[in-house]
């Protein structure tokens, strides 16, 4: 017997015997509702505001709380300003990032020498960009945070691996709260689904040294969120 | 020295380390303001908690039909699964594929089901180098100690005490400051990374739904370390179940909150399979290890099977006042805290391990602070219970029978009574010294006066 | 009514001005009160340590004696949860398993009793003091008593109320207490100090055993600070 059928096997039995339901006081009989219990999460998770305007103020309010940085952009060309300057300020060299209608327009803007990662690339030479560009598949108002896939942000490493992150979205991309976000993902990509999704919510950080709260700890130090 | 000995002396040690209690207070203090205003930020925190405890309840009352799920969706996207009914059997699965890769170098994220099987030890025997890339791991390991807390490793450690370990051990540590500290940790990490042979992570949920496996971090670390190598290893208790993919949407925020005020951690990302055609990086090859190691002993337990939809926020180990006292360390085993506390005596032996069950004063706090609502003081009761009929303690038992006889006949328990008042004045002689039999009160406490008159006598003189 | 008022062991042998206390506030309100003789424990002691048959022996004379009662009033938090919430755990599978759930039905902390059940806050009581209220653990979490013992000192006339600015158990726990003696002690200096920082005169609580190890704390360390059962205070004048 492979040791598969032999957890499966003591799984099985030691079922046999019901126990009750949390909150049923010992009832054993009571049967979970035919809903899955989470499916009004959405009543009971902090507040999102019902109009977008309120959405994007409160993820503005957010990402500013996880010291990210955002920004909604009237137009491409703005766009084009706001990432030159940042290219400016952070002394950008060479940048790291993937094939996408947006981020192609974004590595184009900036004419720097583009690391890209879709046909594969070398390491040692994304160690070496100082940004990545990437897409996303969806901005969380409720937590200021953006959901990423292998797919739809140049692979995996991409957006964590350079110092600093920098998402281009489009408007429509925000979605109110995170049960929206997973439906989002969910409809888009099942069954085939990314390797790798990540909700990125804030720079990387650590609290490990006395609670104190350090940015950058192996993750981008730096994260930019750009709406357009 | 028993297991019990040990953790009574280091206690005892522990208890009386004011410098130690301040620092897990302070620790501690940072954790509680955080955690409150993200539990106030929802809209019904109570709401939260019972939809946990209930979809927590069909995972692990329905395990073997979610696990299949599981592993079926998992297989048909090329990850390799393992199951591993003991510590032993998922140490040498976990060797042989790094035999197998004839790997070196193995970067891990953490994995507290890594600390339970004692893998780096096994590992670093056999030759392989192990690194810890989360900053809180990576600090203890340079100290050869076992993590503090399941959640914040180096919680009992000043910045000042890091700074002399980074000095001693790396050579490199330019001040105290925690961000200086950090990026010492990041600069040594960046290679290893780009550099080992083998990712090894745990993991917090696996998805049935749609065979996936979410990792919550807030560093960054295990994102990187399921991105370069090119193995991937996984190793995940049976119990981390949830059915649908949907219920991320609850547990990721419920996780951050309880376990470290936050609204969400950092990165949660979650994996169904190795690097996919047309994927441009990943892992070529991911092992899953599904750990059973007597969980199964655990869920076959149902009137403590609930102690299995712990989610290891570690909530309960931040509100303990034993943990707070005494610390992570003083309990000996991987999981502290009043989980520990629950499980220990499954996983490792009821008689062995009874004592953590027993130090506990049952003040509740833990059930009250668990976001799945496990009714954790009430299993250390029945614990209790259980070693107690197993192997009753013959003194103890034969003082309840006589106090049990004593207690409820009048005449005995005035006798008691007046003898207890009459031997005051020689208590007070002995007091606190080896003589007193009350020692174990009057070493730190005075005992109260016993008064001339009791409630008895006074209600009997009424009449 | 007619109340049966159960003192438990060590509010009878050491703290009866509590139990006294309880006694002539429910008799002030216009209540008969009873209190049965023969039985002194609840049967806590034995069932914390898992003794169970050891604990049915000493808590099925106190079922027996209350199974008439009208209603029952306990002394204290933890003796309250043990008859409250543990008896249907304790009895359950035995020939006493309904007469435990019924008992269990009829019994109030006292507090509660007099919030909950009566509706009376305010008893006339006077007591000039600053002071902070200790909630037991048993009381708190096992019967949810916290507003019930507020709402009673909130009446009191002179008595200003300063909450500790963390909730924390005292380290008595029980046996607890002479079993694991540095941990427990440890927990009650946390107390003593939080406490402490009030600048509270009185230390009150409806747990007696907990003001037990609280007092034996502040004694030995020379503290100032005294402790005191609700009773007492909602009983002064």
């Amino acid at each position: 017997m492979s040791e598969r059928e032999n957890i499966l096997g003591r799984i099985r039995e030691a079922l046999v015997v019901s126990a009750p339901l949390p909150g049923s006081h010992g009832d054993t009989t009571a049967h979970a509702t035919a809903e899955p219990p989470a499916s009004h999460a959405r009543e009971w998770l902090p507040s999102v505001g019902a109009s977008v305007t309120e959405q994007f103020e409160l993820f503005a309010k957010n990402a500013a709380d996880l010291k990210a940085d955002f920004q909604v952009l009237a137009s491409r060309d703005e766009l084009k300003t706001v990432l030159a300057k940042l290219r400016d300020a952070e002394k950008w060299q060479r940048i790291a990032s993937h094939d996408g209608e947006l981020s192609n327009f974004a590595c184009k803007s900036l004419g720097l020498p583009v690391t890209l990662t879709d046909r594969g690339y070398e390491v040692q030479e994304m160690e070496k960009c100082d940004a990545a560009i990437t897409e996303c598949d969806a901005l969380i108002a409720q937590t200021g945070g953006v959901a990423v896939t292998s797919r739809s942000a140049g692979g995996r490493a991409l957006s964590v691996l350079p110092p600093h992150h920098v998402v281009i979205a489009r408007r429509e991309q925000l979605v109110a709260d995170l049960p929206s976000a997973f439906a989002l993902l969910q409809q888009k990509y099942a069954p085939d689904f990314p390797s790798m999704i990540s909700f990125i919510t804030g720079p990387s950080r650590t609290g490990d040294i006395e609670r104190i709260l350090v940015l950058g700890a192996h993750g981008p130090k730096k994260l930019t969120v750009l709406c357009v | 020295m028993s297991s019990a000995s040990k953790f009574k002396s280091l206690a005892t040690e522990k208890s009386g380390d004011l410098r130690h209690r301040q620092v897990i207070r302070t620790a501690l203090r940072g954790y509680e303001i955080v955690r409150d205003k993200r539990k106030a930020a929802f809209q019904s925190w109570e709401s939260a908690r019972q939809a946990a405890a209930e979809t927590k309840w069909e995972a692990v009352n329905h395990l073997d039909k979610h696990l299949e799920s599981l592993v079926a969706k998992l297989e048909s996207r090329g990850t390799k699964v393992h199951w591993a009914s003991t510590a032993a059997q998922a140490r040498e699965i976990i060797a042989q594929i790094l035999r197998d890769k004839k790997a070196r170098s193995i970067i891990k994220s953490k994995a507290m089901t890594s600390e339970e099987i004692h893998l780096n030890h096994a590992l670093e025997k056999e030759g392989f180098t192990v690194v810890e890339s989360d900053l809180g791991e990576f600090i203890v390991q340079l100290r050869h100690e076992p993590p503090y807390h399941i959640v914040f490793p180096s919680m009992h450690l000043t910045r000042g005490e890091i700074k002399d370990l980074f000095q001693k051990e790396l050579g490199d540590a330019p001040s105290d400051s925690p961000e200086d500290l950090t990026m010492v940790a990041r600069r040594v990490m960046r290679q290893k990374y780009i550099t080992a042979d083998v990712g090894f992570t745990g993991a917090n949920f696996a998805i049935a739904e749609t065979g996936m496996i979410s990792i919550t971090e807030n560093e960054g670390n295990a994102r990187l370390t399921a991105a370069l190598p090119k193995t991937m290893v996984t190793l995940i208790g049976i119990e981390k179940v949830l059915p649908r993919f949907a219920d991320l949407a609850l547990f990721l925020p419920m996780l951050a909150t309880a376990g470290a005020g936050q609204p969400m951690t950092c990165y949660n990302t979650m994996y169904c399979g190795p690097r996919q055609p047309g994927e441009c990086d990943g892992p070529e090859e991911w092992h899953v290890v599904l750990l059973d190691n007597r969980r199964t002993e655990l869920l076959a337990d149902a009137e403590q099977r609930d102690a299995l939809h712990c989610i290891r926020c570690g909530a309960c180990l931040n509100v303990c006042p034993i943990f707070r006292n005494v610390g992570g360390h003083t309990y000996g085993t991987t999981y502290s805290g009043p989980v520990g506390a629950v499980i220990t005596p499954h996983l490792r032996g009821l008689q062995e391990w009874k004592h953590l069950s027993n130090a506990s004063s049952l003040c509740g706090a833990c059930t009250e602070a668990c976001p799945v609502k496990i009714d954790l003081h009430h299993h250390l009761l029945q614990n209790r219970r259980n070693a107690s009929a197993a192997q009753p303690a013959f003194f103890e038992k034969l003082a309840y029978q006589i106090f049990g006889i004593v207690a409820n006949e009048p005449r005995f328990w005035s006798l008691a009574k007046k003898i207890g008042w009459l031997t005051q004045p020689l208590h007070s002689a002995i007091k606190g010294s080896v003589l007193d039999p009350a020692r174990s009160w009057t070493k730190t406490r005075d005992l109260p006066p016993m008064p001339r008159e009791t409630f008895k006598d006074w209600w009997r003189n009424r009449k | 009514m007619t109340v049966t008022l159960f003192i438990p062991c060590f509010i009878d042998a050491l703290y009866p001005r509590a139990g006294i206390s309880m006694v002539e506030i429910l008799e002030r309100l216009g209540h008969r009160v009873v209190c049965p003789e023969a039985i002194a424990c609840c049967g806590q002691p034995p069932f914390n340590s898992g003794y169970h048959a050891e604990a049915r022996t000493i808590a099925t004379p106190v079922l027996e004696k209350l199974a008439d009662a009208e209603a029952v009033v306990i002394g204290s938090g933890s003796c309250g949860a043990m008859v409250k919430k543990f008896y249907p755990e304790l009895f359950k599978d035995t020939r006493h398993a309904a007469l435990a759930q019924q008992v269990a039905a009829r019994t109030w902390e006292f507090s509660d009793f007099l919030v909950s059940k009566l509706g009376v806050t305010d008893l006339g009581a006077k007591f000039p003091h600053k002071v902070t209220f200790h909630d037991g653990c048993h009381g708190l979490r096992e019967l949810g008593i916290q507003k019930q013992p507020r709402a009673l000192l909130a009446n009191v006339s002179g008595l200003e109320l300063v909450e500790m600015a963390e909730v924390s158990c005292c380290g008595f726990g029980g046996t607890f207490a002479a079993k694991f003696p540095m941990i427990s002690t440890a927990m009650g200096e946390v107390k003593c100090a939080t406490a402490a920082e009030t600048g509270a005169e009185y230390i009150v609580s409806s747990d007696s055993s907990c003001l037990m190890h609280i007092q034996g704390l502040l004694t030995r360390q020379g503290k100032p600070t005294k402790t005191i059962s609700l009773a007492e205070v909602l009983n002064s004048q």
